[in-house]
């Protein structure tokens, strides 16, 4: 029906003379957004006197939670939050935190100290970390609401109980007891806190998710931004008994053919569940919503990748690491906008701002080359890859960050390795105190072994290897008048150039068609000019020297 | 002077002509060979042009069949080779055309062959490609998807293209330059009026 409406209003249009576009609709109020006055909570955290403190560590804190919501913790351990482990049901690939590699710190074996800050949990510390302690949940970081409630970067998921200074900078300790008192809903500000820090800092693993975020402009995340629908991320990925929805390990892609603002909840966060699969007006052709067949809302809608004004990582060669200065102490040189771009503990990095991103087939399922894989060290080695291709229903063209990587391997059994890279106090194996690889993977690859990541031993011989990852892109969703224009796609060299199996008008072409077509109109234009400048030579000659009459400059 | 071209047929061709101009250069636009409009720009005009001339072709087609003048195009299998020694002899020499219009007869053999290939073979190539191009998501997947692909049909789309930029070279020179007096053909199509054998300018026998 839909398929006979759109011919009919495209003739329509042409009997009512024709309209070149579509006129632009009114913005639609957008349901579900926090731009309405907020309803308060029903409960004043700061009249509990559970919550009256004072509060030494965060457990006491999370105990006080625990008496009246009872069933948090368990909720909380049974999430990705807390277990960092998912069951891919595609590819049967055990994921997760604890279980994938990456090419920026690689792995948490080994690292729990540093990696934990951002467990939403304390004393993640070691691989005995007793995953059922309910007082171990840590409630604040995701329900503050006063952003005094900070985690310690190398605190195994504490706060700072006292002031504390690392690495020049200071951390206040929190009043706990303060925090307790005014906790509310999640936001941008407490996912952010972790999610926007990826990869050890702000923008550095995520190109579309970064501080700019906290409060944008309408031009950055049509979504997010105050001056848009002012959304927190829960708005989308909307959570029910701790548990929320969307992941990059299997995302999930449901496919509808109804109208804009169609209203599919439980298929957040996919762009359809509010806005339906066929959200663009019409107009003559219909060839947007067409487009949505193919290619994902956010190949067009995330025009490019790290808008915020913040550059993001793309490059992470760990082989260059270990040069010390010449007063044998660490080297750290930075690029203009104060990006490190060489640091003797991490290698070299490089750095992209406001850039298209890469562009593949997607099913939704992504596939992991795990640390136990045998890998081809003599090629790029693949990370993860989205799974999916042209042939495929349901696949469709993502955008992706794609961080390329040199990294330690086991070049004795061509695996993936984890190296230990944080150390204590005494922790000498660690990378970041004895430089010394070798000992780095023995000890990272034990703890590897210890939390169950892999059975696979470390052969004693490493060496580093070319790799890349992918990441989806999803967010800093652009106001519809930026997306990405037809143009931008569809001219030679367009975006989708490297895509198989595709053919897009204005990029692609037939080359020997082309060839004998342009050809045949050159020779064609050839001929008439030298015909029609024979007959006017001809012409001439006989008007002045053949001595035929003017009346004869017919021929 | 006598009328060879009703007005329905000075109107018909020169809409014609506007809008296969007009598809013919969005159409290159689209093919990315040059950026003016935008792409997407360049593709709503395409569309509505597209629309426009099936619109006309339409009336046209009715046209033809009610009045008969279908039968102008038919090639008749003979003469066209002296047509061709004409233009490529004759028309030097000074030379009469060796065909003389009226009224039942208003092309010459060669005419009539290409006017035939471009209404059987260009024209409904570009258009029947065209539109399999524009309704591509409501076939793609069917059992249409087996024989054709979306770059299949863009082939022919694009080598139709190019074989209609050919004939319109051709016949723009021809038409427009080959008459007696040179503008005659030109005048004709806009006037709907020629000259009767022996009355505009004499031809040498």
């Amino acid at each position: 029906m839909k398929r006979i409406c759109w011919i009919l209003s495209a003739l329509l249009a042409l009997s009512a003379g024709p309209a070149l576009a579509a006129e632009a609709p009114a913005e639609p109020p957008i349901p579900g957004a926090s731009n309405e006055e907020p309803v308060g909570s029903t409960a004043d955290h700061s009249q509990f006197g559970v919550l009256e403190g004072p509060f030494e560590t965060g457990q006491e804190v999370t105990q006080a939670c625990l008496t009246c919501h009872t069933e948090a913790a368990e909720q909380v351990q049974s999430s990705i939050h807390w277990t960092w482990t998912y069951q891919q049901p595609a590819t049967q690939q055990t994921l997760g935190k604890r279980y994938v590699v990456n090419n920026l710190c690689i792995g948490v074996a080994g690292n729990y100290q540093r990696c934990s800050s951002c467990h939403v949990g304390y004393g993640w510390d070691d691989s005995d970390f007793d995953f059922s302690a309910e007082e171990r949940v840590d409630c604040l970081v995701c329900h503050d609401t006063t952003g005094e409630y900070v985690k310690l970067p190398t605190g195994a998921g504490h706060p700072p109980y006292e002031d504390t200074e690392l690495h020049g900078k200071r951390f206040e300790a929190p009043d706990l007891a303060h925090v307790a008192q005014n906790v509310g809903e999640t936001s941008r500000e407490t996912c952010g806190s972790c999610h926007f820090e990826g990869g050890g800092g702000d923008a550095v693993k995520h190109g579309d998710l970064d501080s700019s975020l906290l409060d944008a402009p309408r031009s950055l995340d049509v979504h997010m931004s105050p001056e848009g629908g002012d959304f927190s991320c829960s708005d989308c990925h909307t959570f029910s008994g701790h548990i929320q929805r969307g992941s990059r390990y299997h995302v999930s892609m449901p496919d509808y053919e109804d109208s804009p603002l169609a209203a599919h909840p439980h298929d957040k966060p996919a762009c359809v569940a509010c806005h339906g699969g066929e959200p663009h007006e019409p107009g003559l052709h219909d060839k947007l919503n067409a487009h949505g067949d193919l290619i994902a809302c956010q190949t067009c809608h995330v025009p490019e990748i790290a808008r915020g004004g913040l550059s993001t990582k793309t490059r992470w060669d760990w082989s260059d690491a270990g040069r010390m200065g010449a007063d044998g102490e660490r080297i750290v040189e930075r690029n203009e906008q104060g990006r490190p771009v060489y640091d003797t503990m991490k290698g070299s990095f490089a750095w992209r701002e406001d850039y298209p991103p890469t562009y593949r087939w997607f099913n939704g399922e992504v596939s992991y080359t795990l640390v136990g894989d045998t890998i081809d060290p003599d090629t790029e080695v693949p990370l993860n890859r989205p799974l999916g291709g042209p042939d495929e229903a349901g696949s469709k063209i993502w955008p992706f960050k794609v961080i390329y990587g040199r990294q330690p391997y086991d070049a004795g059994n061509d695996h993936l390795v984890v190296p230990k890279l944080f150390g204590s106090e005494g922790e000498d194996a660690a990378y970041w105190r004895s430089y010394d690889w070798d000992r780095a993977i023995r000890a990272g690859m034990a703890e590897a072994q210890a939390i169950g990541q892999t059975d696979a031993g470390y052969s004693g011989d490493y060496g580093f290897v070319d790799t890349r990852m992918y990441w989806p892109v999803n967010h800093m969703v652009a106001p519809a008048e930026e997306s990405v224009a037809c143009g931008e796609c569809h001219s030679p060299g367009g975006r989708m150039a490297g895509v198989a199996g595709v053919y897009v008008p204005g990029q692609d072409g037939h080359p020997l068609i082309e060839r004998l077509g342009w050809a045949a109109v050159w020779l064609t234009l050839l001929a008439v000019l030298f015909h029609g400048g024979l007959r006017y030579y001809l012409y001439r000659y006989q008007r002045h020297g053949g001595g035929h009459s003017e009346a004869e400059r017919g021929s | 002077m006598i009328r060879i071209f009703t007005r329905f047929e000075v109107f018909w061709h020169w809409t014609q002509a506007a809008l296969i101009f007009g598809l013919l250069f969005t159409g290159l636009e689209l093919h990315g060979s040059y950026a003016l409009l935008g792409f997407g720009q360049a593709f709503a005009v395409h569309i509505v042009l597209a629309w426009a001339l099936i619109a006309l072709w339409a009336f046209a087609i009715f046209w033809h069949l009610t009045t008969g003048e279908w039968r102008q195009y038919v090639p008749t299998g003979t003469g066209v080779a002296r047509m061709a020694a004409y233009y490529a002899y004759g028309i030097f020499s000074g030379e009469a055309k060796p065909f003389v219009k009226t009224r039942s007869a208003k092309h010459n053999p060669l005419q009539r062959l290409a006017y035939f290939a471009f209404k059987a073979a260009i024209a409904p190539a570009l258009w029947i490609s065209g539109l399999l191009l524009l309704s591509y998501n409501y076939w793609d997947g069917t059992w249409l998807s087996g024989p054709l692909s979306l770059a299949a049909v863009a082939g022919v789309h694009v080598t139709a293209a190019l074989a209609l930029i050919v004939f319109l070279i051709a016949h723009v020179y021809m038409a427009a330059t080959t008459g007696s007096p040179w503008y005659e053909y030109l005048r004709a199509m806009v006037t709907g009026y020629d000259c009767e054998e022996g009355e505009c300018l004499p031809r040498r026998r």
